[in-house]
């Protein structure tokens, strides 16, 4: 079989920013709610919100030191097998990209130092003030990429003149017209992962009967979160849904795996799209339903594949069940939500067995959401790289074999998990020690906010010296 | 319209933060490199402490210049990475790898010797693929209506695998004369017995691609040698850095041995840069062919004015607060 570098570095790309996705898509969320902490903890003085800060902001550094780390490899990547792409749009994505990384180098050098490491060593206004900031500056970050990812669903404010996107409008660009959407279910996004790890993280202690009082709170000041939260992805999502029919009806039709323009268009549930055939084998749906969340009448008519050539539809396949996956998921989260409001009745939330062990195992189902939701709109994209102007095939480096694809394709995926395991594996560690880390005794005296990993000294291996001996809290 | 040539700043921009990144993480690869050669485990803790404060901000530079690089020279950006693709793989790992190294070695016990390697085997691959870079810029790149039109391996020539090599001997010798300024007793006493013979080997590859250059590219001769020119300063000025790290080390100075390496570093920087000026992308693309749009040129430039010195004054703050020598047993637990 001939290798193709085409393909071969669409499943590098969609590796290597999958893989980085899912740290800043933990950490931004993760900021807000430090900063929330904070707040409460300077309000009300009491103590528990400053232990679960504390504890949060450990775990933030660990996860934005993995985040930064997989992001160098991202900035070279478009150079590396994207050339053509990057050469023709660097006028716009070059200084979105490098504002990006400025943000981020304003918030490591200003605010983060003091948020990790200052705790005791400034007032505490100061501090929270920082937490603030930390969580605006990824907020910020948010946008940059966001905006220039939904310059590329629906460029605006820039021309083409010989091969190469020239800006002619800054604002247009900037606010393009996915943006505001696109930003908006991102954030929320990132809020619910943050939401839903620290109610599964704390159900987690619970169950073990660890730190009950603080747990039981940031499980319940999560659950209020997501029970707001939740809902609300659903509408923004949709919103988002009816927008991109407006500029990209294809990739609507690839999620909804509806090859003919028609009326009375249904929902479905499940289908096994096969571009070959233009058609769906095994569809079970419910009539018109489709039609009536896209136009909201019931027999509005919905543009089909059929619309372009073959070669000019997406993969609909794993668009069509991406999407699933990701709607299915978030209609969880809000089951999820909503019984924990139900087990308010009693005071029972943070007692049940069964509902913690279920919000355990939510914990890493906004990260598979995330992911399912980026492949719906970039797979659905496809053939374009920037939709309507530019085919992936057009932005691929020229000088790039398959070979040369395969190998470094292969030696990331290689170099990812081992560096990788190695950081989850400390994730697990920092989590498994939990609130009662005690090891913060020895301060160091190198720390520094652009080594976030310095802000947590939990020991990477389990030893036998080992200050903290895990305590069997009763788990039973 | 254009009252500035925003493309001159930018070139200023990128050039000073190229030599800022080769300087700051020149040295504390350089550590890595000597790492596995340390007399003893408890000094590489000392040399890991001297460096664990500072080199968090040296892949600022590196991050920054990429991203920079696309904004203000998209097509140095285009040509480069897809000519060094598989260089530019080598040297990602490396760099993640000591990155994470660096963490987990500190929190380490058992495990640490893992660590060690990946520190040392990642400090060394990233420093000879940088080296390399610095060779596929002398020998040019094989272009065609801006695109790269070489082979995956075209940057792998004898003279490359040289400044390979070269720019490991130029670091190495950038982390021993740290160590020396930074360490005391038994690691500085080795860091001193280093420095000479690495500064051998430094000079005698330098020789070698200053006799070499000339042949490879008609450019570089004429420059050099067609009419004698003021730029024969540079050269000069880094054999006199030589005979002052030389001479420093021989009178057990502490601090001058570093500072004349870089130096060192600094003058034969020059002397690439008059070499191939204003070519950005020998043999064919200048500054001006490689910049991107004014108006995007202006854009960035706003904000990265408001940075830089922000970003200055974090580093300056940061080998302030950590000057000093640093001790066995001090720093990290």
């Amino acid at each position: 079989m001939e290798l193709d570098p085409l393909i071969l570095s669409r499943i590098q790309f969609a590796f290597v920013v999958s893989f980085h996705a899912i740290f800043p898509v933990f950490t931004i969320g993760l900021a807000s709610y430090i900063a929330v902490l904070e707040g409460l903890g300077f309000k009300t003085k009491n103590p528990v919100w400053m232990k679960l800060s504390s504890f949060w902001t450990k775990v933030f550094a660990v996860v934005f030191g993995m985040g930064v780390v997989s992001g160098i490899v991202m900035s070279f990547q478009f150079g590396t097998n994207w050339s053509n792409f990057a050469q023709a749009s660097a006028n716009f994505l070059g200084p979105m990209l490098s504002y990006e990384v400025i943000t981020a180098f304003f918030l490591e050098a200003a605010f983060l130092g003091v948020l990790l490491f200052g705790r005791d060593r400034v007032p505490a206004g100061v501090h929270l003030f920082a937490a603030i900031m930390v969580a605006t500056g990824t907020l910020i970050s948010t946008f940059w990429i966001l905006s220039a990812n939904s310059w590329m669903h629906t460029p605006a404010g820039t021309e083409l003149r010989d091969g190469v996107f020239f800006v002619t409008s800054w604002s247009e660009a900037i606010f393009n017209p996915s943006f505001q959407y696109r930003f908006a279910h991102m954030v929320i996004a990132s809020f619910l992962t943050g939401g839903f790890v620290v109610a599964g993280v704390s159900a987690w202690y619970l169950l073990k009967g660890r730190e009950v009082e603080a747990n039981r709170k940031a499980l319940s000041m999560s659950l209020w979160l997501l029970l707001f939260l939740a809902p609300a992805q659903a509408v923004v999502g949709d919103f988002h849904g009816l927008n991109t029919l407006e500029h990209q009806p294809m990739k609507v039709a690839a999620m909804e795996g509806h090859w003919e323009t028609s009326k009375n268009v249904p929902l479905l549930l499940f289908a096994i799209p096969d571009k070959a055939n233009q058609t769906n084998h095994f569809e079970i749906g419910i009539p018109s339903l489709a039609s009536l969340i896209l136009t909201h009448e019931w027999d509005g008519e919905i543009l089909g594949l059929n619309e372009v050539a073959p070669e000019e539809q997406p993969p609909v396949a794993i668009v069509f069940w991406s999407f699933r996956v990701m709607v299915g998921l978030g209609l969880m989260m809000i089951l999820f939500a909503f019984v924990g409001l139900a087990l308010r009745v009693g005071d029972r939330f943070w007692r049940t067995r069964w509902f913690l062990q279920g919000m355990r195992f939510m914990s890493i189902t906004p990260f598979i959401a995330v992911l399912s939701g980026w492949f719906v709109t970039e797979i659905g994209r496809g053939p374009w790289l920037v939709y309507g102007m530019m085919t992936q095939a057009q932005g691929v480096t020229p000088s790039l074999t398959g070979g040369m694809a395969l190998f470094t394709l292969i030696g990331y995926i290689i170099v990812y998990s081992m560096v990788f395991s190695a950081g989850v594996y400390y994730m697990m560690r920092v989590l498994y020690v939990g609130l009662e880390d005690d090891y913060d005794e020895e301060p160091d005296q190198a720390e520094r906010p652009k080594r976030p990993l310095s802000a947590s000294h939990v020991p990477f291996e389990l030893h036998e010296d080992s200050k903290f001996q895990p305590v069997n809290h009763g788990d039973h | 319209m254009e009252t500035f040539d925003l493309t001159l700043i930018w070139a200023f921009i990128i050039g000073f933060g190229v030599i800022m990144y080769v300087l700051m993480d020149g040295f504390d690869l350089g550590v890595g490199i000597l790492f596995p050669f340390a007399p003893s485990e408890e000094d590489r803790d000392t040399m890991m402490n001297s460096v664990a404060p500072v080199w968090d901000g040296n892949e600022t530079w590196l991050v920054l210049g990429g991203a920079g690089l696309l904004a203000a020279f998209p097509l140095v950006y285009s040509i480069l990475l897809p000519a060094l693709y598989i260089g530019v793989f080598l040297m990602l790992s490396g760099l993640i790898f000591r990155g994470i190294a660096f963490e987990f070695r500190f929190k380490a016990r058992t495990s640490r010797y893992l660590w060690n390697w990946a520190f040392a085997g990642g400090s060394t691959v990233a420093a000879f693929a940088q080296g390399i870079v610095v060779g596929t810029y002398i020998q040019g790149y094989d272009t065609a209506n801006g695109v790269f039109v070489g082979g995956a391996l075209d940057w792998l020539t004898p003279f490359t695998v040289l400044t390979g090599f070269g720019l490991l001997a130029g670091y190495a010798l950038l982390g021993s004369t740290w160590l020396i300024m930074k360490t005391e007793g038994r690691l500085q006493e080795w860091a001193y017995k280093l420095t000479l013979p690495l500064l051998a080997a430094v000079l005698i590859v330098f020789g070698i691609i200053s006799v070499w250059t000339p042949f490879i590219d008609d450019m570089v001769r004429d420059r050099w040698f067609s009419n004698l020119s003021i730029i024969w300063v540079l050269p000069a000025l880094t054999l006199l850095c030589a005979f002052q790290i030389f001479r420093s080390v021989r009178n057990r100075f502490e601090g001058m041995p570093f500072v004349a390496t870089m130096g060192l570093f600094i003058t034969a920087y020059l002397g690439l840069i008059v070499s191939r000026w204003p070519y950005l992308i020998p043999p064919d693309y200048t500054l001006w062919d490689a910049a991107s749009a004014y108006n995007s040129q202006l854009f960035l430039l706003l904000g990265l004015l408001v940075v830089i010195p922000f970003v200055l004054v974090y580093t300056a703050w940061t080998y302030w607060v950590f000057r000093g020598k640093v001790r066995a047993g001090e720093g990290y637990h």
